[in-house]
């Protein structure tokens, strides 16, 4: 047989093994959030016959779910828009200035994460309670754009420095001020970058949960919230949360997976 | 048009200093070309005249105008840079016409100007396409329409044809000298190519280590290098330098080696014993002439270009590089006479490396 074939069979089992590792797990999480009850715990099935919305319609009405998913994403996205606001012009300054200690801050703005936010969990809720803003929206806001902002920093500063200065050395001679050139040439060039690490930032914040559960009692965010009611439900239930927790994410992934790839220097073609 | 006065501009960072003392002036609709070895901080003061460095000192006038410490978009300047830098999200009639639309001229002012420019350059056909969708010579061609499209007082290009293959590299460097003529814009141009230099240039300005060395006419630099260094980094191949004494009161050189003589013109200046002899290798010649020294050697290289041949010769005081019109029929190993023109010889001071002759 010739050489080729078998090679492309090969990259082929390599490829659907691989795949298949990560898939199951998901299949079986959608399999079994749509599960009835009954099929569910029939052991003469492994893939469900009859399927329903009923895990659903509690989970969002009954558990709150519904309400726990509209303070996540409001908190995702007043993150990714805290994080940005003070990220990005970090991570423009890291990328085109030269100045003392530059180095050390990278790697102070790096070593924030070696602190577990488990450890920094207690004391924030300590002070949080103090100045008011405990079981709040911003309070969660404020602990996760903590969590995202070394990571907004160093990758917009590494987009940034992808985009040729020549690029905005033109615009300032060809007419514009240093704020103008940034914001007609740079930004657009760093575009899909920076869409890129927002999303980055939304799956982060998306998928926190154990500041979240400290942090809040009565506005949980999703995962706080079905860590403390799903995962005391039937099993079925959990694979409900589950699969609610993995599709807004997977979603974003699909749509956004061009930029993401750029983000991490290797380009689809 | 305006005419640019550097006063004293020096320019570093840090510790290196990039751009050393530098004083010219530059006349209204001058070409001039920044020539020099890499590193010698031509894109430095290029950079420091656009206002894109700042100096940290000295002074740039245009005419009587002191811009010294204007940011650039109020030089009405503008560029080409070496990578072009044309906007990569841009379709190319945008990126044309971006100067003007920053300056809010009427959609229809900038409509003709970038039809005029791209004709200028020959790229109607392109203005619809983006930058990734044009060769390396279009993208030049489309640099080179945005910075003329707003009439600038002061136009700077930082080896613009450096990314281009040699034969377009030739059509463009008349080109682009043309269209400075017929817009007689002061033209501050960048290069290590020194044949561009030549070419272009109205009068060329001889940078190293950050320090002016020359400037003058094609004509001046050449024939009338001032010191060691213009002299051997201009002309192809590289000038003849040969160790030399001279012999008190007499006017005689002696290559200090072999004891071979020649004569100095009488009204020479001679003050120490020790210099350096410079002659180019068109000036030695195969043929006896009037007044020409007699060396001989033995040809250990031939390089047959046929439009000249380039002999490598070794004789008793050393290698001694020799270009000769046309086809010669020339083998190595073989012994060889060769005659140098006493008139075009160059002298050197050996410590201070200036030229006195
Ligand atoms: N931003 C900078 N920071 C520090 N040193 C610099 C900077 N820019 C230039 N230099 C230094 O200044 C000197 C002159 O550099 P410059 O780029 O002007 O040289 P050049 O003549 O344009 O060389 P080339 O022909 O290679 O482009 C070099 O020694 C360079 O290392
Ligand atoms: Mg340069």
């Amino acid at each position: 047989m010739d050489k080729e074939k078998i090679k492309s069979l090969l990259t082929f089992l390599i490829a659907g093994m691989i795949s298949l590792w990560f898939l199951t797990p998901i299949i079986f999480i959608t399999l079994s959030a749509f599960a009835t009850s009954k099929d569910y715990y029939n052991p003469n099935y492994i893939i469900p016959r009859h399927y329903t919305f009923s895990h659903f319609y509690k989970l969002f009405f009954t558990l709150s779910a519904g309400h726990a998913t509209l303070i996540s994403l409001s908190v995702a996205a007043l993150t990714i828009l805290l994080s940005f606001l003070l990220g990005v012009p970090a991570g423009y300054a890291l990328s085109r200035y030269k100045f003392k200690g530059k180095n050390t801050l990278k790697l102070t703005v790096l070593s924030t994460r070696m602190f577990p936010l488990m450890i920094l969990a207690i004391p924030l809720l300590i002070i949080f309670m103090q100045i008011g803003i405990s079981d709040t929206l911003w309070g969660i806001v404020l602990a996760h754009t903590t969590m995202v902002l070394p990571f907004v920093i160093l990758i917009t500063s590494s987009i940034f420095a992808g985009v040729d200065i020549a690029f905005e050395e033109a615009a300032l001679i060809f007419g514009l001020s240093r704020s103008k050139a940034f914001f007609k040439i740079t930004l657009p060039l760093a575009l899909p970058g920076l869409a890129a690490s927002a999303i980055f930032a939304f799956i982060m914040s998306w998928n926190e949960v154990f500041v979240a559960s400290i942090l809040t009692l009565q506005n949980r965010t999703l995962p706080a919230q079905i860590l403390s009611t799903a995962m005391d439900s039937p099993d079925y239930y959990k694979f409900t949360a589950g699969f609610i927790m993995a599709v807004p994410a997977l979603v974003f992934i699909f749509f956004a997976r061009r930029y993401l790839v750029s983000l991490w220097g290797i380009s689809l073609k | 048009m305006v005419k640019v006065t550097l006063q004293e501009v020096t320019k570093r960072f840090g510790k290196t200093t990039a751009v050393n003392r530098i004083s010219v002036e530059i006349e209204k609709g001058e070409f001039i070309v920044l020539l020099g070895p890499s590193g010698c901080g031509k894109t430095t003061l290029l950079r420091c005249i656009s206002g894109l460095e700042k100096v940290t000192e000295g002074r740039i006038l245009f005419n009587e105008g002191d811009v010294t410490n204007l940011p650039p978009k109020d030089r009405n300047i503008s560029m080409v840079f070496q990578n072009y830098a044309v906007w990569p999200h841009l379709k190319v009639k945008d990126n044309i016409g971006f100067p003007l639309k920053i300056k809010k001229k009427p959609t229809q002012e900038i409509e003709t100007k970038v039809k005029w420019a791209s004709e200028m350059l020959g790229i109607t056909e392109l203005l619809d396409r983006y930058p990734h969708q044009l060769s390396g010579g279009q993208r030049q061609r489309v640099a080179v329409a945005r910075a003329i499209v707003m009439e600038p007082e002061v136009l700077l290009m930082d080896e613009p044809l450096s990314n281009l293959d040699a034969l377009l590299r030739v059509k463009m460097r008349s080109e682009i000298k043309k269209l400075q003529e017929s817009l007689k814009v002061t033209t501050i141009y960048v290069t290590h190519d020194q044949v561009e230099a030549m070419t272009m240039g109205d009068r060329i300005a001889v940078l190293k280590d950050g320090k002016l060395q020359q400037i003058g006419g094609s004509n001046e630099i050449y024939h009338k290098p001032t010191n060691l260094f213009v002299a051997g980094f201009i002309g192809s191949p590289q000038m003849n330098f040969i160790n030399v004494e001279v012999k008190e009161e007499e006017n005689i050189l002696i290559v200090a080696t072999s004891g071979l003589e020649i004569p100095l013109p009488p009204a020479i200046p001679i003050k120490k014993s020790e210099y350096i002899l410079g002659i180019r290798p068109e000036d030695i010649h195969i043929k006896e002439l009037p007044n020409s020294t007699r060396v001989t050697g033995e040809i250990y290289f031939v390089e047959a270009l046929r439009s000249d041949t380039v002999l490598h010769v070794n004789t008793d005081f050393g290698k001694l590089v020799v270009k000769i019109p046309g086809d010669f029929d020339a083998k190595e190993g073989e012994n060889i006479s060769l005659y140098i023109d006493n008139s075009k010889i160059h002298l050197f001071e050996k410590e201070s490396e200036l030229s006195i002759l």
